[in-house]
């Protein structure tokens, strides 16, 4: 098979380069050989622009296939064509000219163009020109994308006429759009400019923002001539103009001449080393700043150590100079800026508390079941963690059997459910029922059990993170606008907290199982009086809570990772979360999630840099918060309270 | 005082001839002085051991005589040694830097000499500047007394505002685990001067002792090692044994009635927890040396809860039974995890050790908790003859049903 | 849970001292100094394997000097001062010829000192930070001229990148590498307000506002790049995030150091095509060589396998290793050391690895795009690239270099021409 596919080969070489009738995009393509093969965005603009200039019929498709990482070249003759895979190894290449299949070949025979993104950006502005009146929809919108991403001057005139024609209203007014982004940026009449810019000024999208912030594109001039579009005098020291700055482009602009620095110093007078002196010091006394200082000016007489670069560029002319030399347009886009900017700071207020909402209803979703065995129950649970990673695990092996994400996540869930609760109530019975008097062991003996579950979990699941994907109606996120949005899986996992609230309420305020459970732990002994089995309510009650927690589990694990370790690094929090809120009570743990979620946001937004930061600071501003709200936020008071 | 204090433990002498006579053994053995029979990494070992032996025997007197559960002591350990790392890091660098700044033809400023050491032990984390943290990195005297001063400083401040509102029990726990996390955490942070997750290392070689072989050093260590663990237990012996140590046990057993009776319960909670934040500080500031390397990993809060789980095992409320479970489980667990134990093949699976261990230490831990609340310690027990009243599985502890002191008395 | 295993290593070494009298002279013994166990474990375990097969396979071939090849494994337990202790027994009881570990620069620093000490050998096969140079230690993994620098210019110039954001996990190499990369974008002229810096956590997972940052960066009109030195788990969160507020490789591309092949496979990565990774060897390089490596690497553990640059590192290492104790004739650590530079081997990506004398590769530099079904397409490679032990983007390393073979020292100022210490500073 293989030699007559070879032979077969070369029977459609041989009568392809007989003839040696390369069509005229062929012999374009040969034309810029070399640099459509080692194609880098620094030197491919004339190949793209022969292309597109060509006026050739087929100039479209070779843009297009090349975009796709679909032509090929064949390595016997270095021709160019478009391939199509035919079977895993074999491929068969069409003409350009012809559009008629030449062969099938050997993948070894040939050659995959893969233009980086760079190059591919570039041949999808040069594409613009032809897709923009595309009847296919996703092609116009695709020269749409195109021009945003690499907007040109040339652009403008084509994007204009084709409004007319357009059909599609969403397009039409994306169109509309980026049509007077591209006027402020490539319109030559300042007027039309100005106008343009004021009729964004409400707008916050980000590629506004950008349209804008890139005509106020500045730098720092030294003494700017007159005709310089100037904004605002800088003083050398105030942020954005440092003294070493300023002091550099006076050294530029000729007008100081540059200072040593004390290395260069040092430098000279080891090279001026005289009989172990140097300007008449003894060497062993250079061990000084002063001392060295003294032996350069001897050596230098010009030089002072008074002289520094703050003294010579302190009462100097630095300007802001804007790329952009008229004054109209930049003080029109300085006001439209100002305006947008307040509305994007309130946006990003928005965003920000809707990602201390989202922290915190996952916080409070890893907590619910710890509020239930710990907050209820007064059982210090150390493997609640280990639930929450059993309930991930779940959703991943579930995964592995149902294929369908959607299906196989509502199996998890109930499933997941059912595996801790019986973990749970396994516990109970085997454990902690031994030790409903020794709190402080029930913290140890879970403990244990926490490590071997954690250390299960790694020999049957491996140490590595394991894929648990969220069904593609999860994918993507609520876009309001470019500032505020919110993935749908934060959506789906606050959903999920707010329903384990109002079901723990439920259970709590009107079930028979509720009751009893907040008689038992009130008072067993009465309770067990008026014919109440504790033990049975004991172990229902722990079961529901680690049941919740396998749940939460299967949520986490869908918008971060499934690892062993899953579980430990919630258990922290989780507990805090119970404690700052104040034991005993649900609302007190929503409290309690939502502080910490807000705290942790609101530490990351004055620390963007480090992420670490807030959460250190977060635990000890709980741990504060402890000492003088030792009962927590929400406290039970009167004899419920316990000790 | 001294006669009532070994009269009334009788262990304190047999427990400090045990430990003369095993360093002696381990001195004769050794490869600097000795016959080599025991190597020089092994002998690293066994003085990590008595590090660990004595932040245990502290853990005993918070958690086993007093009933506080602390999941913090570790954050302690580490910070005596990041104290006394600072100045090996600093000392031994500067030894570096002015060797190779004595060839260039100017003499060094101060400032020159300082800029180099920084540059040499913050380039690694992208830093060259000091840190104000390490203003006394330079001297050995007083970075000795920040490795008591820093715990010391830390549990005082931290148990007075965690005693002050009393906070007890679980709640404490958990503040206690916070406090390490907040503390591993921040020590995580390259700002926090400590050079981050890379931690302090290279110190095993003491500065200026460049000419001194390891295997000495290592016996050094080793000596140092059993030394602060004798006093320190002689130390715990005296305070649990007189009438401090009877307050203490009443604090566990009921606290609430110790306050009624007249007692400052904060004040001698305080204390307690002050001072061994101290011996731990000296038992980190003597393990890290002897390590190598230290990092913020090493006071995590699952450090501190194996700490608990040393004690627990060893048999909490007698001095001796935190040395065991300490010297005990943290062998055992290297050489479980060490490779070095065949596996178990069972025709359909094989158990390897590597993987199993942690399963049966976790599970062992549960059962001890559930059987053997007295842990290892408890088979003395058999020796002397004695034998608890039987209180039907009850234990030590401050709910209704533990035993109480007398019948607990180590 | 770390000092668990640290705390008594030397129990094993009780069952070796009984163990070791007998052990036969006429064989090279090579340690194997990888976690088995611990968080570093998945990663390890893997190159403990390579070592192993390629081991098995020298000592098929007659193994080396007629003797032949012992593989001693002993396990650190991703615990960084075991990896001291371990290498001490290593070196002093087991009396190994040579080393093969360590994974992360904490662990590789632990054992150094004591590799100093006792004039071991090491190979250590994974790209770290730089800066640093020992005389003991062969670095077969990338510096960061070799992976970071590259890959900058490739945001430069072929992507056009005008505006950084330099994301990582808070420890050593992301901290260094970060560094550099900025001292090195600012000589490039990128503005300091044009990166953005920020550092998190191991294992963090809630990634929304971080995302929403780098995105808002976009808002002056600059082309923005993403350089992640993300460790392990965290990257998981990071791309899921990524997927769901819709970044297209296109508008914001990410490069990563930090993710291969064995992190992808902890995700779905039909919405990260194009996304960057930046390595010395990626499992779809075309070559003879690499197409043999990778049949024998399934043959020898198992079918679903994936190979990754580290490995490629221990294979370089060790065929190195082997030509250099033929060419010395003996297993004497100094004697190979003075070996091993100008050594050459082929590497697993067509072209050859040559040892320089400051116990670097040159390699070449690949760049792949994510696909959808988990591997990389590479889109450029370099010719090879030397690797550089002090960095030239940082005014103090720029002075500095490391020539073991005619200075004898690896940290050699340039300026006043003097050895600043032989020892490393760990």
């Amino acid at each position: 098979m293989r030699h007559f596919l070879s032979l077969l080969c070369a029977a459609t070489l041989l009568a392809l380069t007989l003839p040696a009738q390369a069509g005229p995009t062929q012999d374009l393509l040969q034309e810029h050989a070399a640099l459509i093969n080692k194609a880098s965005r620094k030197t491919i603009q004339p190949a793209i622009d022969a292309l597109a200039a060509s006026g050739l019929p087929s100039a479209q498709t070779v843009l297009q296939k090349w975009q796709n990482k679909d032509m090929w070249l064949r390595k016997e003759d270095g021709l160019f064509f478009w391939a199509e895979e035919i079977t895993g190894k074999t491929f068969r290449l069409y003409d350009f000219d012809t559009a008629a299949p030449v062969g099938d070949f050997d993948k070894a025979a040939l050659k995959q163009l893969k233009p980086n993104s760079g190059v591919r950006a570039m041949i999808g502005a040069a594409l613009v020109q032809f897709q923009l009146s595309d009847p296919d929809p996703a092609r116009r919108l695709a020269a749409l994308t195109a021009i945003q991403r690499d907007a040109e001057p040339s652009h403008l005139a084509p994007l204009r006429a084709s409004i007319a024609g357009e059909s599609d209203p969403a397009i039409k007014a994306r169109k509309q759009q980026l049509l007077t982004l591209l006027t402020i940026r490539f319109a030559t009449d300042t007027p039309t400019r100005v106008a343009a810019i004021q009729s964004i000024a409400t707008d916050i999208s980000l590629d506004t923002r950008a349209a804008l912030n890139s005509l106020l594109t500045s730098k720092i001039v030294f003494n700017p001539p007159d005709s310089a579009n100037t904004g605002a005098r800088i003083t050398p020291g105030d942020p954005g103009l440092s003294v070493e700055a300023a002091f550099d482009l006076m050294v530029a602009a000729g007008v100081a001449a540059p200072l040593p620095t004390p290395d260069q110093r040092r430098a000279v007078l080891s090279e001026n080393i005289a009989g172990g002196k140097v300007g008449g010091i003894p060497l062993a006394r250079l061990n000084s700043q002063p001392a060295r200082d003294r032996a350069y000016a001897a050596l230098n007489p010009d030089w002072s150590p008074n002289m520094t670069k703050a003294t010579v560029v302190a009462d100097q002319p630095f300007f802001q100079v804007f790329a952009e030399p008229s004054k109209e347009v930049t003080d029109a886009a300085r006001d439209a800026l100002k305006s947008i900017e307040t509305r994007v700071a309130l946006n990003q207020a928005l965003d920000l508390a809707l990602d201390g909402i989202s922290l915190a209803s996952i916080f409070f979703l890893a907590a619910i079941g710890l509020a239930i065995t710990f907050g209820v129950m007064g059982v210090i649970n150390m493997a609640h963690g280990e639930f929450i990673m059993m309930g991930a695990y779940t959703g991943y092996v579930v995964q592995q059997f149902v294929p369908n994400y959607t299906v196989s996540i509502l199996i998890a869930l109930p499933l997941a459910f059912l595996v801790t609760f019986a973990a749970g109530v396994a516990m109970e019975r085997l454990v902690i029922r031994h030790l409903y008097n020794r709190p402080l062991e029930t913290l140890l003996a879970t403990f244990g059990i926490s490590i071997a579950l954690q250390q299960i979990a790694k020999n049957i699941f491996g140490t590595q993170a394991r894929p648990l994907t969220a069904p593609a109606w999860l994918d993507g996120a609520w876009i309001l606008n470019d500032v505020v949005s919110i993935s749908y899986i934060r959506i789906a996992i606050f959903a999920l907290a707010l329903i384990f609230l109002c079901v723990f309420l439920f259970i709590m305020k009107r079930t028979r199982l509720g009751l009893e459970t907040r008689a038992v732990t009130q008072n067993p002994r009465m309770a067990a009086s008026m014919g109440i089995n504790p033990d049975r309510v004991n172990m229902l009650t722990f079961g529901l809570g680690s049941g919740i927690a396998g749940i939460a589990g299967v949520a986490i694990g869908l918008f971060a990772k499934v690892t062993s370790e899953l579980g430990s690094d919630y258990i922290v929090q989780s507990f805090m979360t119970v404690v700052v809120g104040g034991v005993g009570n649900i609302w007190g743990t929503l409290a309690g999630a939502a502080m910490i979620g807000f705290l942790q946001k609101g530490i990351e937004w004055m620390n963007p840099s480090n992420t670490l930061a807030a959460q250190t600071y977060m635990i000890i501003f709980i741990i504060i918060f402890i000492q003088f709200r030792p009962r927590g936020i929400i406290a039970l008071k009167g004899r419920a309270a316990g000790d | 005082m001294t006669r009532s204090l070994f009269a009334r433990n009788p262990s304190v002498l047999v427990f400090l001839a045990c430990l003369g006579l095993f360093t002696l053994g381990v001195t004769a053995l050794s490869e600097a002085l000795g016959t080599g029979m025991i190597s020089t990494s092994f002998v690293k070992t066994l003085g990590k051991t008595l590090s660990l032996s004595l932040i245990a025997l502290a853990m005993d007197l918070v958690w086993g005589y007093t009933g506080i559960l602390s999941l913090g002591h570790f954050a302690f350990f580490g910070l005596g040694g990041y104290m006394i790392g600072m100045w090996l890091m600093y000392e031994r660098t500067r030894d570096i830097v002015v060797t190779s700044m004595a060839n260039a033809d100017i003499p060094p400023t101060p400032q020159e000499i300082t800029d180099a050491i920084g540059n040499q032990i913050f380039g690694v984390v992208g830093g060259s500047d000091f840190p104000l943290i390490w203003a006394f990195s330079h001297s050995l005297a007083l970075q000795l007394i920040l490795v008591v001063a820093v715990p010391g400083l830390l549990a005082l401040v931290f148990g007075w505002l965690a005693f002050r509102s009393r906070v007890t029990g679980v709640y404490l726990s958990i503040l206690t685990q916070a406090m390490t996390l907040a503390l591993a955490l921040y020590l995580f942070q390259n700002d926090s001067g400590l050079r981050g997750n890379n931690g302090l290392s290279g110190l095993q070689n003491l500065p200026g002792l460049d000419d001194v072989p390891q295997s000495v050093v290592s016996l050094w260590f080793f000596w140092a090692s059993a030394l602060a663990l004798g006093l320190g237990y002689l130390f715990a012996a005296w305070v649990v044994s007189g009438k401090f140590g009877s307050v203490l046990r009443g604090i566990r057993d009921d606290e609430a009635r110790v306050r009624f009776l007249g007692y400052s319960v904060e004040g001698y909670k305080l204390f307690i927890f002050t001072v061994t934040a101290v011996i731990s500080g000296i038992a980190g500031a003597l393990y890290y040396p002897q390590a190598g390397i230290i990092n913020p990993a090493e006071i995590a809060p699952i450090a501190s809860i194996y700490l608990a789980v040393w004690v627990a095992i060893g048999g909490r409320g007698r001095l001796y039974g935190a040395v065991i479970g300490a010297a005990f489980v943290s062998l055992v667990s290297t050489w479980f995890t060490g490779g070095q134990v065949p596996s178990i093949p069972l025709g359909f699976y094989t158990i390897d050790w590597v993987d199993w261990w942690q399963v049966v230490l976790g599970l062992s831990f549960v059962l001890v908790t559930l059987f053997a609340p007295k842990g290892i310690g408890g088979l003395f027990d058999y020796f002397t003859g004695r034998k608890p009243p039987n209180r039907h599985g009850k234990d030590l502890g401050p709910g209704s049903g533990s035993l109480k002191e007398q019948e607990a008395e180590a | 849970m770390n000092f668990l295993k640290s705390t008594l290593a030397g129990a094993t070494m009780l069952a070796g001292l009984t163990g070791t009298a007998f052990a036969a002279e006429d064989t090279i013994k090579i340690g194997v100094l990888h976690s088995l166990s611990g968080t570093m474990a998945i990663s390890e375990t893997t190159l403990k394997d390579t070592m192993l097969m390629l081991i098995d396979e020298q000592n098929k071939k007659g193994g080396v000097l007629g003797k032949q090849l012992e593989a001693v494994v002993v396990d650190p337990a991703s615990d960084w001062p075991l990896f001291a202790e371990k290498a001490r027994e290593l070196l002093t009881v087991e009396n190994v010829d040579v080393i093969f570990g360590s994974w992360t620069s904490v662990s590789r620093k632990s054992a150094l000192p004591v590799l100093e000490e006792l004039n071991g050998l090491m190979f250590y096969p994974v790209q770290y930070e730089g800066e640093e140079s020992s005389k003991n230690v062969f670095y077969t993994g990338a510096a960061p001229n070799q992976q970071a620098i590259p890959a900058t210019d490739y945001f430069l110039e072929e992507l056009g990148v005008e505006k950084f954001a330099l994301l990582g996990t808070d420890y050593v190499y992301p901290r260094t590498t970060n560094n550099i990369l900025e001292s090195y974008l600012k000589d490039k002229g990128i503005a300091a307000e044009d990166i953005f810096v920020n550092y998190t956590p191991f294992g963090h997972s809630d990634w929304s506002k971080i995302v929403a940052d780098v995105v808002a960066l976009g808002a002056d009109g600059k082309k923005v790049g993403v350089i992640s030195t993300i460790n392990g788990d965290a990257n998981i969160g990071f791309y899921k995030e990524l997927a769901a507020a819709g970044v297209s490789a296109d508008d914001i591309p990410v490069v990563a150091f930090s993710v291969g092949e064995e992190e992808l496979s902890g995700l779905d990565t039909t919405n990260l095509v194009g996304h960057l990774a930046a390595w010395n060897y990626f499992q779809s390089a075309e070559s003879d060589l690499n197409d043999e490596f990778i049949a024998k690497w399934k043959a020898f553990a198992g079918e679903d396998r994936v190979t990754n640059d580290p490995m490629e590192a221990h294979v370089i290492g060790f065929n190195m290793y082997i030509k250099a104790v033929e060419k010395a004739g003996t297993t004497d650590v100094d004697a190979v050391r003075e070996a091993m530079y100008g050594i050459e081997v082929p590497n697993l990506t067509g072209g050859t690895a040559v040892m320089l004398p400051n116990h670097h590769l040159a390699k070449p530099v690949l760049i792949g795009e994510i696909q959808a079904d988990g591997q990389f397409d590479i889109i450029s490679q370099t010719e090879e690239v030397p690797g550089d032990a002090w960095t030239d983007f940082l005014p103090e390393s720029a002075i500095l270099k490391s020539d073991w073979q005619e200075l004898g020292c690896g940290m050699y100022n340039t300026e006043t021409n003097s050895c600043v210490q032989i020892k490393s500073n760990y």
